[in-house]
């Protein structure tokens, strides 16, 4: 196998006979390249899922109220459901250790301004748990804490890209940011993954926030990730019950969808985990096709090829060649011209998928590519595709009498 | 050097049988230089064939330089091939994507020889039949008799104890059959053993011995005063 003659013999012959080479490898090439980019589009497809869920803790549950739809225990329908801190302390204590972080949301619209800059921004009222609940990343300063929310301080977090709108390229760390008039002390500056409108945001204690707009103690939703060492069968129970106590403490019908929403991520993540699952045995099975498809077309021809050079081996054969020399001459170039063709499909599959990813996200492709793990597997497959494709040919050529492959015709 | 005893074979023609040859007894000599003749069909071909392993019998006894030819492996084959036997065809059977050197060179690489010896000997051989400057032509940049002449260096590049040609001049025209008979009546001068299948008298004449073939039989067996092609060159 690693005789030099025997390549130089190879080579020679590959490089003499560049056409049908060329020919015999088209097939792999583009196998490899359809597959290159099936794989590169599913990974795209599976890099924005994963996307989607990078911005929270995917042990989340969200707590929101609406309407009642039903007439229940003498109130009637339509009624308004609105949850207040006390809500919020109940599930706190009742759920102890099941909760891992908490914390209430307030939604406000405010006009901020520094100087000269305005904007208007969406205000997200919390709780210091928010940040691990939202993955919040503090780039400078310090995320809002117990303290703030004791001494209800007019106090902000605010985005890296409101510090860009606002305070162009001077630092707001320190600075006092007007909001709707009232001057705030900005203490952190945090970045988000969840993309630009998650870093236009602006966070405030939520008692701060209940005392200036409203003066109420009103909160609009509830966020809390359950304890992780939950399986997911126990995560969705522990929501039920959660929902169910929800519902029994206000009044509501247990089967009413409007008035108390619980939303558990455990139940999404395991929906995309599916989806994921599903598209890579697509991907397999779509990969297997096309590469046995390579395969078969590189036997075809090289059994072609074996019938072009009959006469050739025949003569080999008559100035003794063993079985064996004419096995891995044939074998030899099949696994080459596969290995070859093949790793130029990888390279433009990964040329064009370089080259229009970019273009791809608004049909949700992000980043579509392919690992260094699968470019150096596909070589492996390829070469033992190779041998496959070239073993039927080479057993044939072999077998060739030199007595027929010299009849002059 | 070879003996043959009621050798047979036929071909399967369709459900029946072609019975070619019909029992050969025939047995050369080191160093003799036999023609084979024969009308069209007369299975000329079949009997080279045979003795150069390249066919098998059906039936009869092949000991070619004391070795029993019967029931060999492939590889076994290919090794006795490689070292007992030389091939001129009439249709040259160069390989046509290398070149004369490269031809000359390949039983010598079957042979296992190193690259740098076999290029070397291989143009020794080339130069025997002439042929040293068109060393690195591919076979359909040489003429005709080149091309014979490729195949004659290559035939010999192994040091074969048998030299088998079949109709090695019936390509070419009467000068150039000329030029090779006379190489050829050389390798014999030198010692080396050679069976010609040729259907042309004055080729048969250029021997020492002529066979004659007729349906499957042989049908006379002389020995002639060989006329030297030197002559005519
Ligand atoms: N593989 C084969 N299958 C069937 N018949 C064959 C085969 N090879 C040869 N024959 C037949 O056997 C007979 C002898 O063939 P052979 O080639 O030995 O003749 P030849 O004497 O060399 O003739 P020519 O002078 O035309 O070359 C012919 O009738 C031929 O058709
Ligand atoms: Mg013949």
């Amino acid at each position: 196998m690693f005789d030099r003659d025997l390549w130089r013999e190879i080579f020679q012959s590959i490089n003499m006979n560049r056409t049908r080479s060329v020919l015999s490898g088209f097939t792999v090439a583009f196998a490899i390249l359809l597959f290159t980019i099936l794989f590169g589009i599913a990974n795209g497809l599976n890099n924005t899922f994963a996307e989607a869920f990078a911005d929270d803790a995917n042990n989340s549950i969200f707590i929101q109220s609406g309407t009642t739809t039903k007439a229940n225990k003498g109130y009637q329908a339509g009624r308004q459901i609105q949850f207040k801190n006390k809500d919020y302390d109940y599930i706190k204590e009742e759920y102890g250790d099941d909760v891992q972080f908490i914390t209430s949301r307030i939604y406000l619209n405010v006009n901020a301004s520094f100087r000269n800059e305005k904007n208007s921004y969406s205000v997200r009222a919390v709780h210091p748990d928010h940040q691990f609940l939202e993955n919040t990343k503090i780039k400078e300063g310090r995320y809002i804490n117990q303290l703030d929310l004791d001494n209800k301080s007019k106090v902000v977090v605010i985005g890296r890209l409101v510090e860009e709108d606002l305070f162009l390229k001077t630092t707001a760390l320190g600075k006092y940011l007007s909001l709707n008039g009232l001057q705030y002390k900005i203490v952190g500056i945090f970045t988000d993954d969840g993309g630009d409108n998650e870093e236009r945001l602006i966070y405030m204690p939520v008692s701060t926030a209940q005392r200036v707009y409203g003066n109420n103690d009103y909160v609009d939703q509830i966020n809390l990730t359950y304890n992780p060492n939950m399986n997911y069968n126990k995560a969705i129970a522990f929501s039920n019950t959660l929902t169910k106590d929800l519902k029994d403490r206000f009044d509501v019908a247990s089967s009413d969808q409007r008035a108390i929403r619980v939303r558990n991520l455990a139940n999404e993540s395991k929906t995309v985990n599916q989806m994921t699952f599903g598209l890579g045995v697509i991907i397999i099975v779509i990969g297997f096709g096309t590469l046995i498809a390579g395969i078969v077309g590189v036997s075809n021809i090289m059994i072609f090829i074996v019938k072009e050079r009959t006469k050739e081996i025949g003569i080999r054969k008559a100035l003794g060649a063993s079985p064996k020399s004419i096995i891995s001459i044939i074998l030899m170039e099949s696994v080459l011209i596969t290995a070859i063709a093949g790793y130029v499909g990888l390279l433009i599959g990964m040329g064009v998928l370089e080259f229009v990813g970019p273009s791809l996200e608004k049909y949700f492709i992000k980043d579509p590519s392919v690992s260094i793990t699968l470019v150096i597997g596909a070589t492996i497959t390829l070469i033992i595709a190779g041998g496959i494709a070239g073993y039927l040919p080479a057993k044939k050529a072999s077998k060739i009498k030199p007595i027929v492959a010299l009849r002059d015709d | 050097m070879l003996n043959i005893k009621k050798l047979h074979k036929s071909y399967p023609i369709g459900d029946s049988s072609l019975h070619v040859l019909k029992g050969i007894d025939l047995s050369v000599d080191s160093g003799e230089m036999v023609a084979i003749m024969g009308s069209s069909g007369s299975g000329k071909s079949t009997l080279l064939n045979i003795i150069g392993m390249l066919d098998e019998a059906d039936e009869g006894e092949y000991i070619l330089d004391g070795v029993p030819i019967k029931n060999l492996t492939e590889k076994k084959a290919a090794i006795y091939r490689n070292k007992f036997l030389g091939f001129i065809f009439q249709s040259f059977n160069l390989i046509n994507y290398k070149n004369a050197l490269d031809n000359v060179a390949l039983p010598l690489y079957y042979q296992g020889m190193k690259r740098q010896e076999r290029q070397e000997l291989a143009l020794f051989h080339l130069g025997k039949v002439g042929l040293e400057p068109w060393a690195h032509h591919l076979p359909n940049e040489l003429s005709g008799g080149q091309k014979q002449r490729v195949a004659i260096a290559r035939a010999l590049a192994a040091n074969p104890k048998l030299l088998l040609a079949d109709e090695p001049t019936g390509a070419l025209d009467t000068k150039t059959s000329y030029e090779i008979m006379e190489f050829i009546q050389q390798l014999n001068d030198e010692g080396k053993t050679i069976l010609i299948v040729t259907h042309e008298e004055d080729i048969a004449q250029m021997c020492k011995r002529i066979v004659r073939l007729k349906d499957g039989l042989i049908m006379e067996d002389e020995k002639v005063e060989q006329v030297r092609a030197s002559q005519y060159v």
